[in-house]
């Protein structure tokens, strides 16, 4: 790789971490090529905590109420967290990048392991801030070593992630030490991010057994888009201040003692549990399918028979065992799993022997069995172009079932997809048409990667499908698209997905087993305590940079024997366990109830944050009719007597009544539930009836920062109060 | 009669907690499993029996996400 020219440079006073702060963000903005280092407050750590938190309020500080994702003020704000960078407990390598979103047209986060944000504080900084847009493709280089910040003409003609990440790695590290390249990490994204809103960004680790770069991803929310927007080609960081006390923690002792049994438990208990070690996420493929969960043909129905093309057991013979698969050092959970010597079928790169992680289970589900295809190779063969184009895999599987079911109704057809037969299991023409995204060139795959939100205006504008039809049957809510669960048959989980601050996404709430198989939430204030605690819970992950799986996907062996069912569920031990870790990093004193509040305090931050930017209120909590219940006679007639049954229990009687008239039926009944669900989980929320959170509220949560409190008011209406 | 998560079952003689798993359809592997509010050992669930009347609740570990 040639030496890149320098356009802008700055030189800075490395700050250490110290109980996991370096107190210390970096501003970089590629527009003006202006470098600006910022304090962290302990105001701002007591009301933000770090990550997500620390994302939202700098973007806070940032952004105009009218700014749109390609604004040059828009940014892409990441940070780890006080917890990223352990290396004594498994799955704390995590960073969350925050931005105002190309699909979503609000604040959206999305989070990746690899060793980025690690390494971002080691050289010196709690966040990093990207604003502005350059006038030509730059790399962005933080390097800890020599303390300086540079911004660089990019010299890639292939911006595609693989290519660039390759010669990064290679070009930073020592070339008498090829392992020298782990301390480096990458972000890109790829052609593809320039084309589609889908851009997701790549954050790379140096495997050092494979001696290549592996990939993780950012994936949604169209981070990448925005990266590619800004003509941000790759943001490298690199430090040589690496070790498992370079996080500086209060008290090692403790990381050290509650990591050892935590590494314990996984290596005896993981074989039976949930084999993250051996088949990462997918060991869920099967699983979901059983459960009428697994996402198939746009949602239409949870099973497929040909689910045994596509069991676990299938790619755990292609994902390479027995290597240390952690996205980040000490996590034992190693569920990063990656298929070796893969020889690429199609594409630009057709012929060529490859290593590719995954796929995990969403991209198994999205880029399989909701497309109709259950083939693994072809699922491995997208999942790694969808990562070197830099596009969310869970946003192209979701959108091509989408357009896939459009294609089926006769609401496009081949003239509109440029010759594409875009039926269900159409393998050849659905990689084709992900190719076309990776190309740039071709105007209806631009079209699809606007996202189904856009899809359904411009399917409509351009080739006049039905509005309304669309309406009912995309995936997708605030505009973005689900990930892979069916969620039809759980209330909660209508609200997991869809009263969500960001989207339907599974990373607030989980709850399709508690509700629907265990009973476990009967009732809709059961249910609404479930959508405030979960919500909060997983969010407090976000804020310290923790991976979620070692809290619930490994579990103590006598997790049952010595807590109540509802309590067992929250796996009370592994919860203490961040506490004090929590405690053993920055060295305060905090309690499991002030972890949730933690949480809380920044989740209403959130949500006033997306109401500043004319979004938050109710009517942007929408809910498809797909996500309700059946929409169409054969997805009923898949589930006769399930499905007449909920009708009984409704107190309608299904005899006589043809299966579309039952299924019109069930979505009348269940959009009443829907509407009861939203009002009950507002206030529960503590927010009123237009999903606002109220003043009071914001005060309880010490939240109550005049121009937060300016917002809340602005939009607040009397009539929205509750009256009892 | 027995109830599963509330649901009511058929119970049969020597009905053990790994039956019940079975007959379910319960593939998940972080079951957790209470007899009459007292909880069973994982490793137990193939020889501990079901007494008739009992309420049965068998917890799937939430996942996923």
């Amino acid at each position: 790789m040639e030496k890149m020219k320098v356009l802008a440079e700055w030189s800075y006073d490395q700050a250490k971490p110290l109980r996991g702060y370096t107190g210390k963000t970096l501003k970089v903005n590629v527009g003006d090529m202006t470098f600006e280092s910022k304090d962290v407050s302990e105001d701002m750590k007591d009301k933000f905590t770090g990550g997500r938190g620390f994302g939202l309020k700098l973007l806070w500080d940032s952004v105009k109420e009218t700014t749109k994702w390609n604004d040059p003020e828009n940014e892409i704000v990441i940070s780890g967290g006080p917890l990223c960078g352990v290396t004594q407990y498994p799955g704390m390598g995590k960073f969350y990048a925050v931005f105002v979103s190309p699909l979503t047209e609000q604040t959206y986060d999305s989070n990746a392991g690899g060793h980025f944000g690690p390494l971002l504080k080691f050289a010196g900084f709690d966040a990093i801030e990207i604003q502005g847009k350059a006038k030509k493709d730059v790399v962005i280089v933080i390097d800890g070593d020599a303390k300086k910040v540079q911004i660089l003409e990019s010299p890639f003609d292939d911006v595609n992630a693989y290519t660039v990440t390759a010669a990064l790695h290679e070009y930073y590290g020592d070339p008498k030490d090829i392992n020298d390249r782990r301390f480096s990490s990458v972000l890109s994204a790829g052609k593809g991010a320039e084309t589609t809103y889908w851009g997701c960004i790549n954050s790379s680790f140096w495997d050092t057994h494979r001696k290549a770069p592996r990939l993780k991803q950012a994936g949604r929310g169209g981070g990448g888009s925005i990266l590619r927007d800004k003509k941000i080609v790759a943001v490298v960081v690199k430090t040589h201040d690496l070790s498992g006390t370079a996080n500086n923690p209060a008290d090692i002792d403790t990381l050290t003692k509650l990591g050892a049994k935590l590494h314990k438990e996984i290596i005896t208990l993981d074989s039976k549990q949930c084999r993250m070690r051996t088949a990462g996420t997918a060991h869920l493929n099967e699983i979901m399918n059983e459960y009428h969960l697994l996402p198939t043909h746009n949602y239409k129905f949870g099973q497929h028979p040909d689910i045994d093309n596509i069991h676990s057991s299938k790619y755990e013979k292609k994902f390479s065992q027995n290597v240390a698969d952690g996205c980040w050092y000490g996590c034992t959970m190693a569920c990063a799993k990656a298929v070796d010597g893969f020889v690429l079928k199609t594409g630009p790169w057709m012929g060529k022997t490859i290593t590719v992680d995954g796929p995990e289970y969403e991209t198994a589900a999205g880029l399989g069995s909701n497309v109709g295809v259950f083939d693994p190779e072809w699922t491995i063969e997208t999942n790694f172009y969808a990562d070197h184009y830099g596009i969310d895999t869970i946003s192209v599987g979701t959108g091509i079932a989408f357009v896939c079911e459009c294609y089926e109704l006769g609401l496009i057809n081949k003239k509109h997809t440029n010759g594409l037969e875009m039926k269900f299991g159409n393998k050849k023409d659905i990689m084709e048409l992900i190719h076309r995204m990776g190309d740039g060139k071709d105007d209806f795959a631009a079209t699809v990667g606007k996202g189904i939100h856009k899809m359904k205006d411009l399917f409509s504008e351009k080739y006049g499908a039905s509005k309304e039809i669309m309406e009912r049957i995309g995936m997708e809510g605030q505009g973005i698209e689900a990930s892979e669960y069916v969620c039809k048959e759980s209330i909660a989980q209508w609200g997991g997905y869809f009263l969500s601050l960001k989207g339907p996404q599974h990373d607030e709430a989980w709850l399709i087993f508690m509700d629907r198989v265990n009973k476990q939430l009967p009732t809709f204030e059961d249910k609404a305590e479930a959508l405030h605690y979960f919500p909060n819970f997983r969010t407090w992950f976000s804020l310290v940079g923790l991976c979620k799986l070692p809290w619930n996907d490994i579990e103590p062996a006598d997790n049952a024997t010595k807590n109540t069912p509802q309590e067992a569920a929250r796996v009370p031990e592994h919860v203490q366990n961040y506490v004090d870790i929590f405690n053993a990093v920055t060295g305060k004193k905090i309690t499991k109830e002030d972890l949730v509040l933690q949480a809380e305090r920044v989740y209403n931050f959130q949500r006033v944050f997306q109401l500043r930017l004319g979004k938050g209120t109710r009517k942007f909590h929408n809910i498809p009719d797909r996500a309700l219940g059946p929409v169409w006679a054969d997805e009923w007639e898949a589930r006769t007597e399930y499905y007449d049954n909920e009708l009984k229990t409704e107190g309608v009687d299904p005899a006589g009544l043809s299966s579309q008239d039952k299924c019109d039926k069930l979505q009348k009944i269940r959009r009443g539930h829907w509407e009861k669900l939203v009002d009950t989980v507002y206030k529960r929320r503590g927010w009123n009836k237009n999903g606002i959170p109220t003043v009071k509220k914001l005060k309880e949560l010490g939240m109550d920062i005049p121009e937060v409190v300016a917002v809340v008011q602005k939009h607040s209406r009397p009539e929205d109060e509750w009256k009892d | 009669m027995i109830t599963i998560n509330g649901e009511k079952m058929e119970w049969k003689a020597k009905m053990t907690v790994q039956d019940i798993i079975s007959e379910k359809r319960y593939v998940f592997p972080l079951l957790a499993v209470w007899i009459d509010g007292t909880s069973v050992a994982r490793d137990n669930f193939g020889t501990a029996e079901v007494p008739d009347d009992a309420s049965v609740q068998v917890i799937h570990m939430i996942s996923g996400g």
